[in-house]
């Protein structure tokens, strides 16, 4: 993976920039010592890794201000950071980069049930956040699987999704507003805690750029009231052309499951050999839930299962106890955990017509013969957003390099299906040079120019999203600035 | 006048440009503009309809209806109900798929399903140097690149015309049901309507219509589910008062605003936090209101010309001038400087030439 050669005279400026910044922060938050600034060398794409010229910790929006002031004035590049859960490397720094870290400002300012919304700072974690509202019942609805961990400000960053998003839809269908800072230091406030733009939908192009256009330091979420029970319901199948073919029927029979979750043979052995979650040996496995009363969830799984059973499944195991249902699910959420016993794993998330299903799935197969790399399938598949786990051996030289040409190769296979490159990971530095296959140059002009609008000197979140080629001359104006 | 009849055409067409146009779809929405007209409307028909993907993707100027009949033959719909401005506006002509795209029209699903940019998976248009930009696609999940598909719902034509829509469709419920609950006013009204959609009984639609005293909820679903909710609901609104049930459909009224229409006035629409709505509604001075959305959403009826902007003086939210002058008036709420410098700046750089629209929104 290229990145850009460091600008040198930004490297120069490392002393005069560390004085700057401590005028505004307090003395821990910037940190420029290199066994120190090693712990942002990364994020969950830990194949790459650099450290960055220093790191800052803000602790309000004022003081992102200040430090974007002070880059934009010095011409520093700045990378913001979430929880670094990343997996697609949109938070890998550059050597002459500013890590901006917005893991001090993890505050709830307001919760308002009334009008069912929550202001958080960006730096809370996903998960805290419907922790700060379940006490009244309340949740927030996007749940990536890293949410123990990550940040709403990543989240916004990529518009995360998660394995709910079939009914709840993902981050920017739950994001009202966010305060942000703009690279010069302007702190701008969009949305609110009403519905909609009063004018163009700058929020809607803010959440999933990537952290490109702006820092948010605070966000107004939705919040929800939880549904009265959920119900998991377990299907085994001998083909994944049947499974498919039974997902689109539930989905034509106009049922909303609030998941459908479709794992592999491979994975469904791996998941066995590592959490024991009783699952049957087959080749596809579904797991179907649906929420509501009990009197509902009776009514919509009656439904389901018999949908299920004109595709004569091996197996239909209706959850009778909370505690079967975790157990159902538990096998789900260790899937990549158990992938990872076997081996080291690049996880993709093309997304596809959830009709080029059966086609993809057995072009997968193919590709996987002849790369010799073993892949396993877990993924949404009421959405047709896939998750192939490449497993290769990061010690084994050349095996990194040949899943990455593997993993290209399904990616625009999802692209040839009617799909596109990432569904919930983000583009970041793993699909950054894959977009031309995707887009036409003029189409990424399109995206590009929104940039110019938002950062007009290209200093924020460097070298991510954008082909280096096809954004060379915008940056170059960046370091002839110098 | 200007149509169309193909992608390429409009991209022709527009490299041609000399003069700004005002963009048209089937022009029942009432946008202001210059007298030269780009219609769209030759842009037609459904392209892919995939029922088991929940996806439609239809040419711009597809009438809406057309795109419902279609869904409806699958049992499906566009879930976040489009109005129709017609009666309220006093237009004839066809809603399109590319109008209510640009406008970003949704109706009272809204609140619960989401708007219609919370359904648009992709856009094809042709932007102000001629070209056909492609953004998103025709997936439910997405983050390939920036948003730009948000960014061109409710651009109302100022960042390009719409050739090509993707949408994601959902399944039509299989009954619904009205509650009805007198009310004295706005805030008890706006109190009962918060406590029914932060229940867990799914409301789909929450109004109050102050003319009849009644706030309105919907609940729909499967036939069991239905009257498991509306008797749990009962239960709910009972320090309320009592409910009843109504027959008739309100919806499509409420969708359109039909208490105002065949009255003359400026039409505004204010978007607001729920809770704020009631004392936004007193201070408007309205000759007649109508809450969507929870009081969310609040339509208000003034006498020509009225600055309502105004009397409402700075809150939380946005006002947009729907019906009425709008040469002597924004029709968009004036944004704050920095983020007017943004929207500026974007248009520019997708309109270089200012062909689109110009003016409509700042």
């Amino acid at each position: 993976m290229d990145m850009p050669t460091p600008n040198p005279s930004v490297l120069a400026k490392k002393p005069r920039l560390v004085q700057r910044l401590r005028q505004v922060l307090p003395a821990d938050a910037v940190i420029d010592d290199l066994s120190e600034t090693r712990a942002y060398e990364c994020d969950a794409l830990t194949a790459y890794r650099c450290p960055p010229l220093l790191a800052v910790l803000p602790a309000s929006t004022q003081e992102v201000s200040d430090v974007l002031r002070i880059c934009h004035e010095e011409g520093v590049p700045v990378v913001p950071r979430g929880s670094g859960t990343s997996l697609a490397g949109g938070a890998l720094p550059t050597a002459d980069s500013v890590i901006l870290g917005v893991a001090r400002m993890n505050e709830v300012l307001e919760t308002d049930y009334d009008n069912r919304i929550i202001r958080v700072q960006s730096g809370r974690t996903n998960l805290s956040v419907t922790g700060a509202v379940e006490t009244e019942d309340f949740f927030y609805a996007p749940d990536p699987s890293s949410q123990l961990a990550c940040a709403i400000a990543g989240n916004i960053a990529m518009n995360s999704g998660g394995a709910h998003c079939l009914k709840y839809g993902v981050t920017t269908n739950n994001l009202l507003g966010v305060t942000m800072v703009l690279m010069d230091g302007t702190v701008v406030e969009i949305g609110g805690a009403h519905l909609d733009a009063g004018g163009l939908d700058l929020l809607g192009v803010i959440c999933g750029s990537e952290g490109q256009l702006g820092v948010v330091t605070e966000a107004t979420l939705r919040i929800l009231r939880k549904p009265e029970g959920a119900r998991p319901v377990l299907m085994a199948f001998d083909s994944n052309e049947v499974a498919g073919a039974c997902v689109s029927d539930i989905i034509k029979a106009g049922v909303l499951p609030v998941a459908i979750e479709f794992m592999d043979r491979l994975c469904i052995e791996a998941c066995e050999a590592f959490a024991k979650a009783g699952y049957p040996q087959c080749e596809a496995l579904l797991i179907v839930e649906v929420e509501g009363s009990e009197a509902e969830i009776d009514d919509q799984l009656t439904r389901i299962i018999e949908i299920a059973r004109r595709h004569n499944p091996l197996e239909l195991r209706e959850s009778q106890s909370a505690e079967e249902s975790a157990r159902i699910w538990l096998g789900r959420k260790s899937a990549f955990g158990a992938m990872g016993q076997i081996n080291d794993y690049m996880c993709l998330d093309g997304t596809i017509p959830v009709s080029a299903l059966p086609m993809v799935l057995r072009r997968i197969g193919e590709l996987s013969q002849e790369y010799g790399l073993k892949v396993g399938n877990v993924f949404h598949a009421g959405d047709g957003n896939m998750h192939p786990l490449i497993l290769f051996d990061a010690n084994k030289p050349g095996d990194l390099e040949k899943c990455e040409a593997f993993g290209a190769d399904i990616l625009k296979l999802c692209v040839d299906a009617g799909g596109c490159l990432t569904g919930e990971h983000g583009v970041g530095i793993e699909k950054r040079d894959l977009m031309l296959h995707q887009y036409a140059a003029e189409d990424l002009e399109a995206q590009m120019a929104v940039k110019d609008v938002f950062d007009p000197q290209w200093l924020l979140n460097p070298a991510k999203v954008f082909p280096l080629s096809v954004s060379e001359s915008r940056r170059a104006v960046q370091v002839a600035a110098e | 006048m200007l149509r169309p009849e193909s992608e390429a055409e409009l991209a022709q067409i527009v490299t041609g440009l000399t003069a700004p146009v005002r963009i048209r779809g089937g022009g029942t929405r009432g946008v202001p503009g210059p007298e030269a007209e780009l219609d769209v409307s030759g842009l037609s028909g459904i392209t892919l309809y995939e029922p088991g993907a929940l996806t439609l993707v239809a040419k711009a100027g597809t009438p809406v209806a057309e795109i419902e009949t279609a869904l409806a033959t699958e049992g499906q719909r566009l879930a976040f109900e489009p109005m129709d401005h017609r009666g309220l506006m006093g237009t004839e002509g066809t809603p399109t798929i590319g109008g209510v795209i640009a406008a970003n029209v949704s109706g009272p699903r809204r609140i619960q399903a989401g708007a219609a940019r919370d359904f648009l998976l992709g856009v094809r248009y042709v932007d102000g140097m001629g070209q056909v930009i492609s953004n998103g696609g025709r997936v439910m999940k997405n983050v390939t690149g920036y948003d730009l598909v948000k960014l061109m719902a409710g651009s109302w034509g100022t960042l390009g015309v719409l050739s090509e829509v993707s949408l994601k469709v959902l399944p039509k419920a299989e009954t619904q049901a009205t509650l009805t609950l007198s009310v004295p006013d706005a805030g008890t009204a706006v109190r009962a309507l918060s406590a029914g959609l932060g229940s867990p009984y799914e409301v789909t639609g929450a109004a109050y219509d102050p003319a009849l005293g009644q706030a309105l909820v919907r609940i729909e679903g499967f036939e069991a589910s239905v009257a498991y909710r509306a008797e749990a609901l009962n239960r709910l609104f009972a320090p309320f008062g009592t409910m009843a049930r109504l027959e008739d459909d309100p919806w499509p009224g409420i969708r359109d605003v039909a208490p105002f229409h065949g009255r003359v006035g400026d039409v505004w629409r204010i978007s607001v936090k729920p809770g704020d709505a009631p004392e936004l509604a007193a201070r408007c001075k309205a000759e007649a209101l109508l809450f969507d959305w929870g009081g969310g959403l609040i339509w208000a009826l003034l006498p020509a010309g009225t600055d309502l902007r105004a009397r409402l003086g700075e809150f939380a939210g946005h006002a947009t001038l729907v019906r009425g002058d709008r040469t002597q008036r924004a029709m968009f709420q004036p944004e704050p400087a920095p983020l007017a410098a943004l929207s500026r700046g974007l248009r520019q750089r997708f309109d270089p030439k200012g062909l689109f629209n110009p003016g409509l929104m700042g």
